[in-house]
């Protein structure tokens, strides 16, 4: 066999881990991989982003929409830094990401050379695993092991630093042997047959239960296994921001969100049910709000693939470890058929409530300025819940999430654990390409929009046909709504004057409208949908609209507020 | 909960940056490490981590969770000082001129059995291991004297109950 570079043995990895899309951006220290990637671009397809941050954020938009690992790819010093941000918010989020840097030659390691920052050290608490690549040789095994270890268990990011001459060493033999087991990582846990025991029994003695899950049922491939354990035992299921889609918005047992700013039943009947199955969640603090007042009086079944999240913030009654496509097939077997009819009628009291109060004065406003809902409602009606919602992070967020309609899971994408701005437009890109078929629409505040608007350059580089709706109230608007209810309308700094968002758009050759009246939006939505190629459309709407319900932070998930 | 000295011994593979992976997790947590060493294991490029810290109860069981979960940690355990058997090492670097002068360093060295490393014209060692409480009176003891340096190495510890880490080795067969 004749020599391959490093560089090469970079790419070959990529191929043999079916890579075909990378994110990333260019810079001296990685300037070899970047030439084979030239010579391998029918196989290996390179989307240059406009910062690397773009690169981290589009991965994990491709990662979340696609089910697979999502790559990206930077230089050395301010290159890698720059990815910072996404590889804390795959971590956080557990997005499985393999970032690739270039780092200065090993014989300037420590020296000050051009462009040299220790990404290890920066990236050591924000990443599953990382390492630093030193000789041709490593190669292919930390290739392996990065793969392996991004997308097995508990998902998340790893980042493989390469020195430039590593690089551009010579290796005499090339040999790729896909990773199946590291001796000292237990991808997924044991499951005690004794809790799976012990946790139906609590569940068919069980009056009022209610069932929490989060994204790990998504990332468990087990929205199958879910719905028939749900559909069996008949009880409520509600959803953290990052479980959204798992199960269709129309099903009955279907009862909201939890948390800060999620559903009115679903959050007083937390401090209610006699049993709460927290799903593939990790009782995060937006969700529970005051952990001395959360479910007290509930016995708590933790379904976990990560065992350092049991206990972590809530004691469980029964912890079962595993992967929930494998202990909830398990548990079927041992639970009762069920209905709680009256239980579940709780929760359809609490949500009338809810739409009285909060949800028809914003969902079906008539005057007044445009409100969020209404803008997310004219999409609703378009898409018929089809398509892939990515937010940024805020106002638009919440009311997004609350209440876009999803018929099938992997539909949501949204930085939930780290609350990035700045995280939508990228990631929507990145949904696109892993997921090319379906219709993705970007909801973006004005505020985030504008901490990563010029991946609209890579928008209409890569034509990607994401469909961008900025609601523009002129401010940071959940800043905003803080600065309101708990520091005397005190709004310091986050009041925005904008820029011309279409003229900017349009800069980018990149169709857009803007819409200020109601008796507008419905239309524009539709122009928008159907538009063949990427599409902008800025909504104007009100000012100083809050969020509701609200879980003021520290406050018991029953203390939820309606206005 | 009532913050107490527990010893945490981990046990891990031998790469480069795994020291900064297992101290991040105190950083993040704002928890002071009191002393750590490292040193290869009975079991062949397997390194082990004694770190001692003082925490209550919840904390220690979470931070070891953290710990574990780290990918080239192979296990790793907590345990109270009766659970361990434990010794630090203390050397004290003394002037000559007071060994001859003071009678009573003789005695002092004798007394808490510490040992004579080296003897220079200017200056001698002494190494003392034991429990803190045992180094640390020798070092009040010859600080009266004039000290020209001290150092105390990190808790060395074994536990009394076998963590039994080759099993854990053979019984990952994980994919």
């Amino acid at each position: 066999m004749k020599k391959i570079s490093g560089a090469e043995a970079v790419i070959r990895c990529l191929i043999e881990e079916k890579v075909d899309i990378l994110f990333g951006y260019p810079g001296g220290a990685i300037m070899p991989v970047y030439d084979e990637l030239y010579k391998f671009q029918d196989k290996v397809h390179h989307i240059l982003t406009r910062h690397e941050q773009g690169a981290t954020h589009a991965a994990q938009g491709y990662a979340r929409s696609s089910g697979k690992v999502g790559v990206a790819i930077a230089t050395s010093g301010p290159g890698a830094t720059n990815l910072v941000t996404g590889i804390a918010d795959a971590q956080i989020d557990s997005t499985p990401m393999v970032c690739i840097t270039g780092q200065v030659a090993s014989n300037l390691l420590g020296s000050d050379a051009f462009q040299e920052t220790d990404i290890i050290g920066i990236s050591t608490p924000v990443t599953k695993w990382n390492y630093q690549i030193t000789k041709a040789s490593e190669i292919s095994e930390i290739f392996a092991k990065a793969f392996y270890i991004a997308k097995s268990g508990r998902p998340g990011p790893v980042l493989i630093d390469i020195t430039k001459d590593a690089q551009f060493e010579q290796l005499e033999n090339f040999e790729y042997k896909k990773c199946k087991n590291i001796r000292s990582y237990f991808s997924v846990p044991d499951t005690n047959p004794e809790s799976l025991k012990k946790a139906s029994e609590l569940i068919n003695n069980a009056k009022k239960p209610l069932i929490v899950w989060g994204q790990g049922v998504i990332l468990g491939n087990a929205e199958n296994e879910f719905l028939n354990f749900i559909e069996k035992t008949g009880i409520p299921a509600a959803w953290t921001i990052l479980g959204l889609s798992a199960v269709p918005t129309d099903h009955p047992l279907n009862v909201g969100m939890v948390g800060m700013h999620g559903n009115y039943g679903p959050n007083v009947l937390t401090n209610e049910c006699d049993v709460l199955l927290a799903i593939g969640m990790r009782f995060d603090d937006r969700v529970t709000g005051n952990l001395e007042s959360y479910a007290k009086q509930a016995k708590i079944i933790h379904f976990e693939i990560d065992p350092a999240e049991v206990n972590k913030n809530v004691i469980a009654d029964v912890a079962i470890l595993g992967n929930v496509k494998e202990t909830l097939k398990d548990l079927l077997t041992l639970v009762e058929e069920n209905k709680h009819e009256k239980w579940v009628n709780k929760f359809t009291e609490f949500y009338n409530i809810e739409f009285k109060k909060v949800i028809d004065k914003e969902y079906n406003k008539k005057v007044g300025g445009l409100s969020m809902a209404e803008v997310i409602k004219s999409v609703n009606d378009n898409t018929n819940g089809e398509s892939i919602l990515v937010t940024d992070v805020g106002q638009h967020q919440m009311v997004a999430c609350r209440y876009t309609k999803f018929n099938s899971s992997k539909s949501n994408i949204t930085s939930g654990g780290l609350g990035t701005m700045g995280f939508a437009l990228p990631a929507a890109f990145g949904a696109k390409i892993g997921d090319p078929k379906r219709e993705v629409i970007a909801v973006i505040g004005d505020g985030g929009f504008q901490m990563t608007i010029q991946e609209l350059g890579t928008i209409y580089q890569t034509n990607a046909a994401v469909k961008i709706i900025i609601l523009n109230n002129n401010f940071l608007g959940m800043v905003r709504q803080w600065q309101q209810l708990f520091f005397d309308r005190r709004y310091a700094s986050t009041e925005m004057i904008n820029p011309d968002f279409v003229a900017i758009a349009k800069g980018y050759f990149i169709e857009s409208k803007k819409v200020e009246k109601r008796e507008e939006l419905d239309k524009e939505i539709k122009k928008m949908i159907e538009f063949n190629g990427p599409y902008l459309l800025e909504v104007i709407i009100e000012k100083e609209d809050n969020v509701f319900p609200m879980i003021p932070s520290g406050s018991s998930v029953s203390d939820v507020r309606l206005e | 909960m009532k913050k107490i000295k527990y010893t945490i011994s981990i046990y891990t593979e031998n790469n480069v940056g795994l020291l900064n992976r297992i101290s991040a997790i105190f950083l993040k947590r704002h928890i002071n490490i009191r002393s750590i060493t490292s040193s290869e294991s009975e079991i062949p490029n397997i390194y082990r981590f004694i770190i001692v810290v003082n925490v209550d109860k919840e904390q220690i069981i979470k931070l070891v969770k953290q710990i574990e979960k780290q990918i080239e940690v192979i296990a790793a355990y907590f345990h109270t000082d009766e659970e361990t058997i434990f010794l630090e090492t203390a050397l004290y670097k003394v002037k000559s001129k007071s060994l001859f002068n003071e009678r009573q360093i003789q005695n002092i060295i004798k007394e808490s059995r510490a040992n004579i490393v080296t003897v220079k014209p200017d200056y001698f060692v002494i190494e003392k291991t034991g429990w803190r409480e045992e180094t640390e009176d020798l070092y009040l003891k010859l600080k009266k004297y004039g000290l020209l340096q001290f150092v105390r190495s990190g808790r060395i510890s074994v536990s009394k109950k076998s963590m039994e880490i080759t099993k854990f080795l053979k019984s990952n067969k994980n994919e």
